[in-house]
């Protein structure tokens, strides 16, 4: 009995350090030491590869931004708005459509394909974008544009999906097409060694360097 | 297509070596890492007071394996429960609820890491360290652990020791996954995965509003998601977030991280058990043929079957993933827009639809978890891929865990084919009983048995139907899929599900718990009842289970048991959400 009683002390003991010894060593010298080589050899990344132009940050890279003037590249739907929203003089926050800003998230709607609330959404925001892009025809809109991403933060759209936004950017900023064009161009990524991934137009940058082009920022 | 089949390959390539470097540490042979390593270990050992030589028998193990992991729950409940009140918390997270740690923290120490909490708001930087990450490299340590016990077992050394679980635990640790996690996350942090204590970012934007941004310690957390198989994400939106996912680069270094251990956990069964059977006086007399194919000799024979066994079943479901998914949705086709790229709700544009099911289709099999797409949004058929496989729970399945579970299967099968032609039937060169094959059928009957009874408790409570988020038969799918992946320890969601409520919290959590430990502890007492028995010779009646017909039995046995326990409620989920649409 005795012997019972010390043998499951002992390994009770075990089990606590052991516990104890490998939170340390995982959850705490690893991360640590993790941040430390990253700090030096990659900084920019590191902390978040940000975008600065003339000393102002303006985003990251790899997050996507909602955009909802006519002269910018807009992304695509995302049920957190990408986390963009304004302030009122309250302090209360809204998304840019006006509705209240739900805090730092991310993710989807979650719609199933037969829900009935995918095909309204798609619906409404196909009427809007034909309304304000006069020129283009419903079948030639790539199915990326009307569609949320996963993450509601995707940084991304196809080539096509620029190509059906060039004439009302231009229209709006007063650039020509040619230029335009160029400026996606700049910012398309093709595939990894031509064969890994699709296709990808980076929308922040290329509406960084449309503000840039009209003298914005 | 030719990216989906490229990616597999490449996969193939590292497999080899790191599964040679898992099964010398395994079975303790020497390896490179031997001078440097030791002195860790063995400081570890010190500090802790473990002897590393002390073999225990498998109650011991097990029975050692569940209180390790017992202490480590009730450190981390602590933690999340006073996060608030504790350092490396630069956005204000507030402390954990009682229902929603308990789920969190039964999740993670289960390798199953279900998340009801987001990251972005949940849980501060030092709980993503002290509970999160650590909880990740040692329930991945823990299963591959238990893993290889059972594996020392079925090789049968000595007739009732199977190691030391402490010295397994930190040599897996020290050994393959805190060098791989320190290589990975740089990997990863190179390509843009952010990695500092910093809180989280407002920039102005150019059309003059505010966006916020979330950062912190996130590459030392996503290597070890992969690596170890476990798939909780440090925000909201998983590995679809660019946060955690930011190129097609870091997608294939994520793909190969979470496939590899499982994969060279064959490898190190194949290894062990070839040993066994080539080494002198252990029992067997079975003679060696000279040459031995490519295959045979990387995987071991019966690895190599099981191998095939796996893959087969997976490549099945990919290609029925990437075939629905490439079909688009027929509702929005009618709306006017083009489907040629697939169905892209919830999916992102820099992996499309094929790296997307790629990515759904290995996360399910190797029961990581991690998404790169919301499984919520996919088309029918392609969001039963993840569930069947979740259900099946065999097709490779996360460190070690499913090995096991296969093995049972292959005991199922070989059992089954001695039935008809009427011998005793026999596995690894022993004799399979009674006694194992009541322990193999319970193992086998448990987790349809947690998947269907909650289900159908979830859908008659109110409590439980309150979380259904989707109408119509998806409803169904979504109840069906949280248990499916609570069961099988993999933790990715249907995410439209509302879950975080008592009922959710609670149910999820019994039924990870029950799904984890209760095979693990049968499989170990299956391994320590055949250890016990003497080898038997092979004589021209037996099943030879180191060939590619024994592969093919494996894989019809695990498919007629999946339809005979599941196909009616994937009937009423899935399969008839797919009739409606396409009407």
């Amino acid at each position: 009995m005795r012997d019972t009683v010390r043998d499951f002390l002992r390994s009770a003991r075990q089990s606590v350090s052991v516990a104890l010894v490998l939170m340390l060593i995982c959850g705490f010298a690893y991360p640590c030491l993790l941040t430390g080589l990253s700090g030096v050899l990659f900084p920019w990344q590191a902390n978040g590869s940000l975008l600065t132009v003339n000393g102002q940050t303006l985003g990251s890279e790899h997050v996507g931004q909602e955009f909802v003037s006519d002269c910018y590249l807009w992304s695509r739907p995302s049920a957190y708005h990408y986390n963009v929203y304004t302030e009122d003089e309250n302090g209360s926050r809204f998304y840019l459509d006006g509705s209240e800003f739900a805090g730092l998230a991310s993710g989807s709607e979650n719609y199933a394909p037969t829900n009935p609330a995918l095909t309204e959404r798609v619906e409404q925001d196909l009427a809007d974008f034909l309304e304000k892009n006069p020129t283009v025809k419903a079948e030639n809109i790539p199915t990326d544009l009307l569609t949320a991403s996963g993450s509601g933060l995707d940084p991304h759209i196809s080539p096509a999906a620029a190509e059906v936004q060039v004439p009302r950017i231009a229209a709006a900023s007063g650039l020509s097409e040619e230029k335009v064009r160029e400026i996606i161009g700049n910012n398309t990524e093709g595939k990894l060694l031509g064969i890994f991934g699709e296709e990808t137009v980076n929308v922040l940058r290329v509406n960084l360097e449309l503000a840039q082009e009209m003298g914005v920022c | 297509m030719l990216q989906i089949v490229l990616t597999l390959i490449l996969y193939l390539l590292p497999l080899i070596p790191v599964g040679n470097y898992v099964y010398r540490i395994a079975a303790g042979k020497h390896t490179f890492a031997d001078p440097v390593m030791d002195r860790v270990d063995h400081a570890i050992y010190k500090l802790c007071g473990v002897n590393p030589e002390r073999s225990m028998d498998w109650k011991r193990y097990a029975g050692t394996l569940v209180g390790t992991n017992l202490v480590m729950i009730l450190l981390g409940y602590l933690i999340l429960r006073l996060q608030s009140l504790l350092f490396l918390n630069p956005n204000g997270i507030g402390s954990m609820d009682p229902s929603l740690s308990f789920n969190t923290i039964i999740s993670f120490m289960t390798n199953t890491n279900l998340q009801h909490y987001a990251g972005e708001t949940g849980l501060s930087y030092l709980s993503q360290m002290l509970v999160i990450i650590f909880m990740m490299f040692v329930s991945a340590a823990s299963g591959y652990a238990a893993c290889i016990a059972f594996i020392r077992g079925l090789a049968g050394r000595t007739s009732d020791q199977v190691g030391n679980f402490y010295s397994d635990l930190v040599r897996i640790i020290t050994r393959v996954l805190l060098p791989f996690s320190i290589l990975t996350g740089l990997l990863l942090v190179w390509q843009g995965v952010p990695q500092n204590f910093s809180g989280n970012i407002v920039v102005d934007t150019v059309e003059g509003a505010r966006q916020i941004i979330a950062t912190g310690p996130v590459a030392a957390l996503e290597s070890i998601k992969h690596l170890g198989t476990n798939g909780g994400g440090f925000l909201g939106a998983n590995s679809s977030t660019p946060i955690e996912n930011p190129t097609i680069l870091t997608n294939l270094i994520e793909l190969w991280s979470m496939m590899l251990l499982p994969g060279a956990c064959v490898v190190t069964f194949g290894r062990m058990v070839h040993d066994r059977r080539t080494e002198p006086g252990t029992g067997s007399t079975v003679p060696q043929p000279v040459r031995q194919s490519l295959t045979a000799r990387f995987f071991g024979k019966e690895g190599r079957s099981i191998f095939a066994a796996m893959g087969i079943l997976f490549l099945i479901g990919l290609a029925v993933c990437f075939w629905a998914e490439s079909q688009g949705n027929p509702l929005l086709s009618d709306l006017g827009l083009s489907q040629s790229m697939g169905s892209m709700e919830g999916k992102e544009v820099r992996f499309g639809t094929a790296q997307s099911s790629l990515f759904t289709a290995v996360t399910a099999s190797f029961t990581t978890g991690t998404v790169n797409n919301m499984h919520d949004t996919l088309t029918p058929l392609g969001g039963m891929v993840p569930l069947l496989h979740m259900m099946l729970n065999v097709v490779f399945g996360g460190k070690g865990v499913g090995l096991m579970n296969m093995i049972m299967y292959a005991i199922l099968a070989v059992f089954i084919c001695g039935l008809m032609i009427g011998r005793t039937p026999e596995y690894l060169g022993k004799k399979v009983e009674g006694r194992e094959m009541k322990l193999v059928a319970l193992c086998i009957i448990i987790h349809p048995l947690l998947i269907l009874s909650f289900t159908a408790l979830a859908v008659t409570v109110p409590a439980g139907l309150a979380g259904i988020t989707n109408p119509g038969y998806h409803g169904l799918t979504q109840v069906l899929y949280e248990y499916a992946s609570s069961a099988a320890n993999n933790g990715s969601g249907f995410e439209g599900l509302a879950d975080n409520s008592f009922f959710w919290n609670i149910t999820t959590g019994a039924v990870m718990f029950l799904g984890r430990y209760l095979p693990m502890v049968l499989q170990l007492a299956v391994a320590g009842s055949l250890m016990k028995k003497r080898f038997v010779n092979e004589t021209t009646g037996t099943l030879h289970t180191d060939g590619i017909g024994f592969a093919v039995i494996l894989v019809f046995v695990v498919y007629i048991f999946a339809a005979l326990t599941f196909f009616p409620v994937l009937a009423l989920g899935p399969i008839a959400e797919q009739l409606t649409l396409w009407a």
